[in-house]
């Protein structure tokens, strides 16, 4: 059975003049580690407030695990675990009175399921008299994490759980994911980080509301339609600049020290001479390669392939 | 139930942690009391003065038609003694009141001098205080009129007499209306707030998704406060007696129900007030503009509600602590029991199940 | 040195016995775009915050557009920029009206503002929306428009905190874009930013780490530097060993 279910949700604010979502089906199976990855407001969390039964849809239905969205929303309240987007737990209340809390609101005990969050709250048992307020930002999100998991839901929704968190503590969190995935816990996270898709098993890349591609990370990657070149010259700036007025060249963008090349005349692209070009227009240290495309460059295909159309 | 009581101890520890919220919630009542204590002062206009005249002679004719002449006063004359004066005074239906005595004109001629009762409710002394010194105008511009030049002056003695608070103590008129306007903040500010800082902090989200019935939020929130609110009550009693020397006349446990359901009544306003708004400022601003200031204007404790325009007396009529003011009055300082304040009392219970349901129907259990 | 737009020498700030920013050097040159990373509570905060005039330094020397940090903090804030993720523009003002008043804030003539503005509005393509509010806008043109806010009136140096969060990755570099035309006008770019890659188009970075700067050169240097070939890479070896978190 699939654990999570949208099918044609269509969501609206503002009396119909915002559209958050836009008619939306997708469904994510029992266990999996599905990731939404868009930017700010391409509807991430409203579809998570459909999912947790805070929103409801303009059209279309939802279910998670199974019950409607809408009917059975006492049903799915309580066996969904849920982590909004912002920091929320009491900062006047300590480690330990937030965890409290929250088992008892869910009618269970720490003690009860300790299992499944025993080595994500070990890390943060040294500061359990510590008021959550006080906590640094992934400190928060483990606290925050450990809330959510406390009365061991069967799906956990995380909506953009390692935004505003360092580096460090973002790699930390999605190791704290992939051993909750291993517990049989089906998690649906959201995330801006196009890095981040990468470890999830399927993703659904999102934007203005609508989803452009549901796949695993691996098969949207190898359904880039295009060959891509990773180009890389002593001043980047300037080689982007001269990259654009370039007739060759169908798209570039700046990849870290490298821009991400695609050409019109994509089947037999003369490298050669492109790179001679390039030098004669004072380019120096000229390196071009081949190379896979990333999510990111996925994305930014997929999102242009909208706007053109 | 073990969830409910997780909950309610969260709150406590919410305001025990927030130096601001018992900062007013315990400051506020002392610097009130003691601000208010100094009596404040006002104009009376068109008063309802009870007339008795037991001597129906000349000079009383006179003298009550120059006070109904006069555009402080309008005279009734229904009451025919003193015992009627007096039951109307409980009732709150009298004010004031004017008697002349048997024989009045007649001593005022053949002896030079004679007396008449003024008598006033103490439990109001700007407004006591004021009749007075207009009455005592009249009759020693009466006086005068009557007097040929200054030989052999006719003098009237005015006996005044507050009932209910003879030693006309100032500091009484207010400490119903800082109950009524410190419980009103508390109860209906703090307790906006408090539900309001949930959905900024976005807790509420949480709390939603959770299987906690969504209505028991509410519940957990105005327990805490009630509790609160009657320690605070308490205070300002204890204050009251201690500080102000005010003696409480009436049942204290009747003090105690009235006040437990003025209370109620102001929760649900502020669960009313944190249904239809998400930010904190807004619920605070709403509280203080919605209630604070009707209960400063319209509760009579500050500007006699006799002066008004009909339509603010209108609006007094919806304001929760106009009736909890005259209740605590009736009670604490008349000593009057129930019977004298079962109407004020039902009114109140009235809008307390209007704003709890209103509240209730409004709590949304979904965002937005 | 007259091309060094911020000298920071031995930076410290203190609160109490919490050292948050412990002994920082370091110089940035006129039209640079130097990265300031670190980890959560590593001190990039609070030393941004010095060096915009908005607070005191415990000791150390450190000026900025060549005033001092101590006793010249209104001519710092007159000669500097600055944008953060989330707070830059106000929601209920239109676009013109938020031009107007920062431009104004900075002390520029009406005619000016005008002159500026239309060129402004022009150049983001924004000429339909100039009327409307900036809460009505989608979050990647408000930030694109934040920025040029905060370089309208020609600072010497524009601080970004973090600006490109949760933007989508076409008009984050769209913003970049934007950065390195600053800097090419000869505008010094202070930035910091989570995305790693963004760490790359920088011409040079320095990592905090505990409140000092564990690293600091050209993104190639450090790469090699630490052997690895990302800059995710060298940010995760350096920032795995922080003690502090206090964010």
């Amino acid at each position: 059975m699939n654990a999570v279910v949208l099918d044609h949700i269509t969501k609206t604010y503002d009396a119909g003049k915002v559209l958050a979502v836009d008619d939306v089906s997708l469904e994510v199976a029992a266990g999996e580690l599905f990731g939404l990855i868009g930017p700010d407001g391409a509807g991430k969390t409203s579809l998570f407030r459909i999912l947790t039964t805070l929103l409801l849809p303009d059209k279309g239905t939802a279910s998670v695990n199974g019950k409607d969205c809408v009917k059975d929303y006492k049903a799915i309240r309580r066996s969904v675990g849920y982590m909004p987007g912002r920091f929320s737990l009491y900062q006047d209340l300590t480690v330990a009175e937030n965890l409290h809390f929250f088992a008892t609101l869910f009618g269970t005990t720490i003690d009860a399921n300790y299992d499944l969050i025993r080595d994500i709250y070990e890390q943060i048992k040294p500061f359990s008299d510590r008021r959550a307020g006080k906590l640094s930002g992934g400190m928060k999100q483990k606290l925050a994490l450990c809330c959510a998991l406390v009365h061991k839901p069967e799906v956990l929704f995380l909506d953009e759980p390692t935004t505003g968190v360092d580096a460090v503590s973002r790699k930390e969190f999605w190791e704290m994911l992939r051993t909750l995935k291993q517990q049989g816990i089906t998690i649906v996270v959201s995330t801006p980080y196009m890095d981040e898709a990468m470890l999830c098993e399927r993703i659904a890349l999102i934007q203005e509301g609508k989803i452009m591609s549901v796949d695993t990370p691996a098969n949207v990657i190898a359904t880039f339609p295009v060959k891509l070149y990773a180009v890389k010259t002593d001043n980047i700036y300037r080689l982007l600049t001269s990259l654009r007025e370039d007739a060759a060249v169908d798209s570039c963008y700046a990849f870290g020290e490298y821009v991400h090349v695609t050409f019109r005349d994509d089947a037999a692209p003369d490298l050669r001479a492109w790179q001679q070009s390039l030098a004669a227009k004072g380019h120096g240290r000229i390196e071009v390669k081949a190379i896979s495309p990333t999510i990111e460059d996925s994305f930014i295909r997929l999102m242009n392939e909208k706007q053109n159309v | 139930m073990k969830q409910l009581l997780v909950f309610i101890r969260k709150e406590f520890f919410h305001v025990f942690r927030d130096k601001r919220t018992l900062l007013i919630m315990f400051g506020l009542p002392v610097v009130q009391i003691v601000l208010f204590g100094f009596a404040l002062t006002s104009e009376v206009k068109n008063i309802t003065l009870t007339v008795i005249d037991q001597a129906r002679d000349v000079n009383a004719t006179q003298i009550i038609n120059k006070i109904k002449s006069s555009s402080y006063f309008i005279v009734d004359e229904s009451a025919v003694n003193y015992d009627e004066v007096t039951t109307a005074f409980k009732k709150g239906t009298a004010k004031c009141a004017l008697i002349f005595p048997t024989g009045f004109g007649n001593d005022l001629q053949h002896a030079g001098q004679a007396q008449v009762q003024i008598l006033t409710d103490g439990s109001d002394p700007n407004m006591a205080k004021t009749v007075v010194n207009y009455l005592t105008a009249i009759l020693t511009a009466y006086q005068q009129e009557i007097s040929p030049g200054t030989q052999l002056p006719y003098r009237i003695i005015p006996e005044q007499r507050m009932l209910y608070n003879e030693e006309g103590n100032g500091s009484l008129n207010f400490i119903p209306g800082v109950m009524a306007l410190v419980l009103m903040l508390v109860c209906t500010a703090l307790t906006s707030v408090a539900v309001v800082r949930e959905k900024e902090l976005g807790t509420m989200e949480i709390l939603l998704v959770s299987p906690f019935k969504p209505l028991l939020v509410l519940l957990a929130k105005a327990v805490p406060y009630l509790v609160l609110s009657l320690a605070n009550f308490t205070l300002i009693l204890l204050l009251a007696v201690f500080v102000l020397d005010v003696d409480v006349k009436g049942s204290i446990l009747l003090l105690f129900l009235v006040s437990t359901l003025f209370i109620i009544a102001c929760l649900s306003i502020g669960l009313m007030i944190s249904n239809t708004t998400n930010s904190q400022q807004t619920a605070l601003l709403l509280s203080m503009m919605g209630m604070m200031i009707p209960t400063l204007i319209f509760t009579g404790f500050m500007f006699p509600l006799e002066n008004m325009p009909w339509i603010f007396q209108w609006i007094s009529y919806v304001v929760p602590s106009r009736w909890y003011f005259l209740i605590i009055k009736a009670v604490m300082l008349k000593g009057l029991g129930f019977s004298y304040i079962w109407k004020e009392t039902l009114v109140l219970l009235g809008m307390t199940v209007v704003a709890l349901a209103v509240a209730l129907k409004n709590f949304k259990i979904r965002l937005s | 040195m007259s091309d060094k737009v911020i000298i920071c020498e031995a930076l410290t700030k203190q609160f109490g016995d919490f050292v948050a920013v412990n002994h920082i050097s370091f110089d940035v040159g006129k039209g640079e775009i130097f990265g300031f990373l670190g980890a959560n509570g590593a001190g990039k905060t609070t030393a941004m915050r010095i060096l915009c005039g908005l607070s005191y330094p415990s000791s150390g020397k450190a000026t900025v557009a060549g005033f001092d940090v101590y006793k010249q903090q209104e001519s710092i804030k007159k000669n500097i920029g600055y944008m953060s993720q989330k707070f830059s523009l106000y929601e209920n003002l239109t676009v013109l009206e938020n031009i107007e008043f920062f431009g104004g804030v900075y002390g520029l003539s009406s005619a000016e503002i005008r002159r500026r503005s239309d060129r402004l509005v022009n150049k983001l393509g924004l000429t339909q929306e100039a009327k409307k509010l900036v809460g009505a806008l989608p979050l990647g043109w408000k930030q694109k428009l934040a920025f040029s806010v905060a370089i309208f009136h020609d600072p010497q140096i524009v601080f970004l905190d973090e600006p490109t969060g949760g933007v989508d990755p076409i008009t984050r570099r769209q913003f970049w874009d934007m950065i390195y035309e600053a800097a090419a006008a000869g505008i010094t770019v202070f930035v910091t930013t989570h995305y790693m890659d963004e760490a790359e188009y920088c011409n040079r970075i320095t990592v905090m780490v505990d409140g000092k700067v564990e690293a600091l050169d050209t993104p190639g240097h450090l790469k090699a530097k630490f052997g690895v070939g990302s800059m995710d890479e060298v940010f995760y070896q350096l920032a795995r060993g922080a003690k502090r978190s206090a964010d």
